[in-house]
């Protein structure tokens, strides 16, 4: 157990507070000595805390709304819920210039190569949101002979947003819990975050259009039913 | 407003007298919005659909809404019931024979028209395909009236039936290399049901097909122990000690 | 200097006289560029993923520069076998699929539902449910077309702004619909027979005071774009629509009435109660982007005081037939098509029952899909800039293209 990477925002070891600390502590500097520090005017951070906090805070969305819950995204980005204020409401239309995909909507499977190659047109670091019960696995459409059951047959994701459709304010909390991932997101060491290694693919395989079905119908590499480990 | 039987019916005899080799039959409604439809052969569906948008008493100028239905192969079971004398002379015996002949099944396309210009409607048609399988051929009404032209070819694409004389048929929806024609009463989709959270009905049906679901067994029991999440469809008739068979996946799709 | 808001390019037809038809525009003429620097044509592929075209929808069009010379949509991107699921589920279980159809307007896509199965089984619906059905459809329009004039700006250009005002009145609307049916945007609200909660005092008080402050809102917008030299000269002349070809192409609804053909179905069948309502149907003089404009902002405004009319007439009453039937609804064997004017044009289903509990055959007559039909019409010859804004005056959503 002790090679299994610590949860992203669980209490750093050394700390003597329990639960979230804004940032975790790397190196051997206790939260209380720094916290001492910072009362007189010193600021101790680290250039992985720095990194993680300004690509957190200033994530670039790709303007990919699919369905229903694409309102709902706009919506998000309206004065009322305004997604300004987490620093994401520059929507980019361009995959080369975004860093999360929140795939928002049903992921056909007509839709799904293009959504795939879209992925891979993403540099790295990238995220990917599901937002959605569509996203995530189906959703009402589920028994549907083109709809795809889960854009995670294809792609990692890093954050499902339940609903039908989820309301601004918990894509906003998604959100939020994206940016906690990526300040606890490893640059070095054994638990280093994918990005950082070249070993780690960062494009997939895009299906293509079968006689029936798309081919593969889903990525083994990335998902696995429960019950099977892959 | 809907046309009633009775001006649907002096509409066909309009029609046939006007079109005498053409083939117009009155479909009924039974429900109770009594909205009867004219059915026309193959053969003369378009001349007649081009009389009906430029007369001048009609002018059904807006199609509104075209359709494809799939009837299948039905099969019918007649009872015949013959009395057989006894030659022993008691009481004649009833022999039921049973026959079952199959009615073919086709295709069909509905279009509801509307006249924008008189303000009426709606004048329901119907065209049918020969049969499902070879004869699918009926005329496009898009030449008529250019509203059919997605949805023709949404009806191809969807049931296969081939609209001749349409511009420009080919699948809407549904992506090119795809070879079915996945509305029809007898499509199997893809099987892609391995993972059910909620699984009920038909679905846990398919969804106890795949390994990671096992019905019954003490498998079952370890699997729900182990993750809690992984909701069980074992039936209640099935205790723990009933090992589930092992089904094979479904058969594959329909060619 | 903008022109004074009375001297617009529109005429609006009284109760039931019909507008003439008129003479045909000249068609959209292509401006051929005579030059020696003649190049290739090119194939550029909108689409599905592209900040204009509204969801997922692609146009590959094929240009001569930047002139388009041919332009074939592509649909499916979105296509979730609503139809399929409906001939496995009952009739009522396909009420919420018919909310995420055109999710922008579930309310009048319930009803639409409704109507067709009504029609099917022969269900009587009070009078009151059908007060609270007009209610809730114009609320629903006056969101749809505040939302498509936002969008609208957006592809024009304007970035953001216009499409925050517009998105700050949905924002109260569905605020209403929230606190009456559960749901922002999936509201599943009608059903056979009537309606499903019966608003309170309160909400109707809350409502009627949104209606009645809604023009203040359409004159702020109209103030700021309606006589917007940029909006007149990206906007006029644009994407013309034939009349003649409209009827035979089967476009319904704003679109099909900004070309100058009176064809409202809340005149022509009479459906529900609106024969008691007093209100006009605007009607365009020239069918280009400018008229399909105009149309939504007049039509806003016709719908405010079909509202102010039903607020003040809702009579008391159930809202749901006793009679109906919920559980165990088995409508007689039979087939109907119901149609109403939903905010993107004439929305019918079609239903054919066997008997059974699910429909045997379910059809969506989508407005969206039937009003792209002449979209590479309206298009050849202008600019790729004017397809996007030709595109969105159309008024599409791909959940009812695709279903």
């Amino acid at each position: 157990m002790s090679d299994a990477p610590p949860h992203p925002i669980a209490a750093p070891s050394g700390s003597s507070q329990p639960g979230y600390t804004p940032f975790p502590a790397a190196g051997n500097i206790s939260d209380a000595d720094r916290e001492n520090l910072r009362r007189h005017g010193v600021l101790m951070t680290s250039f992985e805390e720095l990194y993680n906090w300004g690509r957190s805070n200033s994530i670039w969305p790709l303007q990919f709304g699919l369905a229903c819950c694409a309102i709902e995204m706009i919506a998000a980005a309206t004065a009322r819920f305004d997604i300004a204020r987490f620093g994401a409401e520059i929507f980019r239309p361009s995959p080369r210039q975004a860093d999360l995909m929140i795939v928002s909507g049903t992921v056909t499977k007509k839709m799904a190569p293009l959504v795939v190659r879209l992925w891979n047109q993403m540099p790295e670091p990238k995220y990917c949101i599901a937002m959605g019960a569509c996203a995530i696995s189906g959703g009402p459409f589920k028994q549907g002979y083109n709809v795809l059951k889960g854009i995670d047959r294809f792609m990692p994701v890093d954050i499902y947003i339940p609903g039908c459709p989820p309301r601004p304010e918990a894509l906003l909390n998604g959100l939020v819990q994206l940016q906690q991932k990526i300040k606890g997101e490893k640059l070095t060491g054994p638990h280093a975050a994918n990005f950082t290694r070249a070993d780690k693919p960062s494009e997939y395989p895009i299906p293509e259009y079968g006689a029936h079905d798309l081919e593969p119908t889903k990525n083994d590499t990335v998902w696995a039913p429960p019950g099977q480990k892959s | 407003m809907t046309t009633s039987v009775e001006t649907l019916e002096q509409l066909r005899v309009r029609l046939l007298i006007r079109f005498p080799a053409a083939d117009v039959t009155l479909v009924t409604n039974p429900g109770s919005s009594a909205e009867h439809s004219l059915l026309f052969g193959a053969a003369h569906a378009r001349e007649i659909a081009l009389f009906l948008r430029d007369d001048s008493q009609l002018a059904l100028d807006y199609c509104s809404n075209a359709t494809g239905i799939d009837w299948p192969d039905k099969e019918i079971t007649e009872v015949t019931k013959t009395f057989v004398p006894d030659p022993a002379g008691g009481p004649a015996k009833t022999v039921e024979h049973k026959t079952t002949h199959l009615q073919p099944g086709y295709l069909e396309s509905v279009y509801h028209l509307y006249s924008m210009a008189l303000k009426h409607g709606p004048v329901i048609i119907r065209v049918r395909t020969a049969n499902r399988s070879d004869q699918v051929t009926i005329p496009s009404l898009t030449p008529v009236w250019r509203s059919c032209d997605f949805q023709e070819r949404e009806i191809f694409d969807l049931y296969g039936i081939v609209f001749e004389g349409h511009p420009d048929l080919r699948r809407l929806l549904m992506w090119d290399e795809f070879k079915d024609h996945p509305m029809r009463k007898d499509y199997v989709e893809p099987d892609d049901y391995e993972w059910e959270p909620t699984a009920h009905g038909d679905v846990a049906e398919r969804a106890k097909q795949h390994a990671s679901f096992v019905a019954g067994g003490a498998t079952s029991a370890t699997a729900s122990a182990a993750d809690p999440g992984l909701i069980s469809v074992t039936s209640p008739k099935d205790g723990p000690g009933s090992a589930s068979p092992a089904t094979p996946k479904p058969e594959g799709l329909k060619p | 200097m903008s022109p004074p808001l009375s001297a617009l390019n529109s005429q609006l037809s009284t109760n039931g006289a019909p507008a003439p038809f008129l003479p045909s525009a000249p068609g959209p003429s292509v401006r051929a560029v005579h030059d020696q620097f003649h190049g290739d044509l090119l194939e550029v592929s909108m689409g599905p993923q592209h900040p204009s075209t509204h969801g997922v929808f692609r146009m590959v069009a094929t240009l001569d520069g930047e002139q388009i010379v041919k332009l074939k949509p592509v649909f499916g991107y979105l296509h979730r076998n609503h139809e399929k699921i409906a001939e496995n589920t009952t009739y009522l279980g396909s009420m919420p699929y018919t909310d995420r159809l055109d999710y922008l307007c579930s309310m009048s896509t319930n009803w639409a539902y409704a109507l067709a199965v009504e029609k099917l089984s022969g269900q009587a619906v009070p009078d009151r449910a059908q007060y609270l059905r007009i209610i809730m459809a114009e609320l629903t329009r006056l969101v749809n077309h505040a939302c498509l004039v936002g969008f609208l700006f957006n592809d024009l250009g304007t970035s953001f702004t216009p499409l925050l005002y517009a998105f700050r009145e949905r924002e109260k609307i569905i605020d209403l619909f929230e606190s009456l049916s559960g749901s922002r945007m999936m509201c599943n609200y009608q059903r056979f027979g009537g309606c499903r909660v019966d608003p309170t005092p309160e909400w109707l008080k809350a409502a009627s005071t949104l209606v009645d402050n809604f023009p203040r809102f359409l004159d702020e917008y109209e103030t700021m774009l309606t006589g917007n030299e940029i909006m007149l000269a990206r906007t006029q002349g644009i994407g013309r629509l034939d009349p003649q070809h409209a009827i035979n192409a089967g476009i319904t609804g704003p679109v099909l009435r900004a070309s100058g053909v009176d064809y409202d179905l809340r005149k022509v069948d009479g459906y529900g109660f609106y024969p008691r309502f007093n209100f006009r149907v605007p009607l365009g003089a020239h069918g280009d982007t400018y008229d399909r404009y105009m149309m939504r902002i007049l039509e806003m405004r016709e719908s405010v005081k079909i509202l102010q009319q039903a607020f003040k007439e809702l009579p008391e009453g159930p809202i749901m037939d006793p009679k109906a039937k919920i559980r165990g609804f088995r409508p007689k064997a039979g087939e109907a098509y119901g149609r109403l004017e939903g905010p993107k044009g004439e929305l019918g289903f079609y239903l054919i029952s066997d008997g059974s509990p699910n429909p045997y055959r379910y059809r969506v007559r989508p407005p969206s899909l039937i009003n792209l039909t002449l979209l590479e019409e309206m298009c050849l010859g202008h600019t790729i800039a004017d397809s996007v804004v030709i595109l969105g005056s159309i008024d599409i959503v791909l959940g009812e293209v695709d279903r």
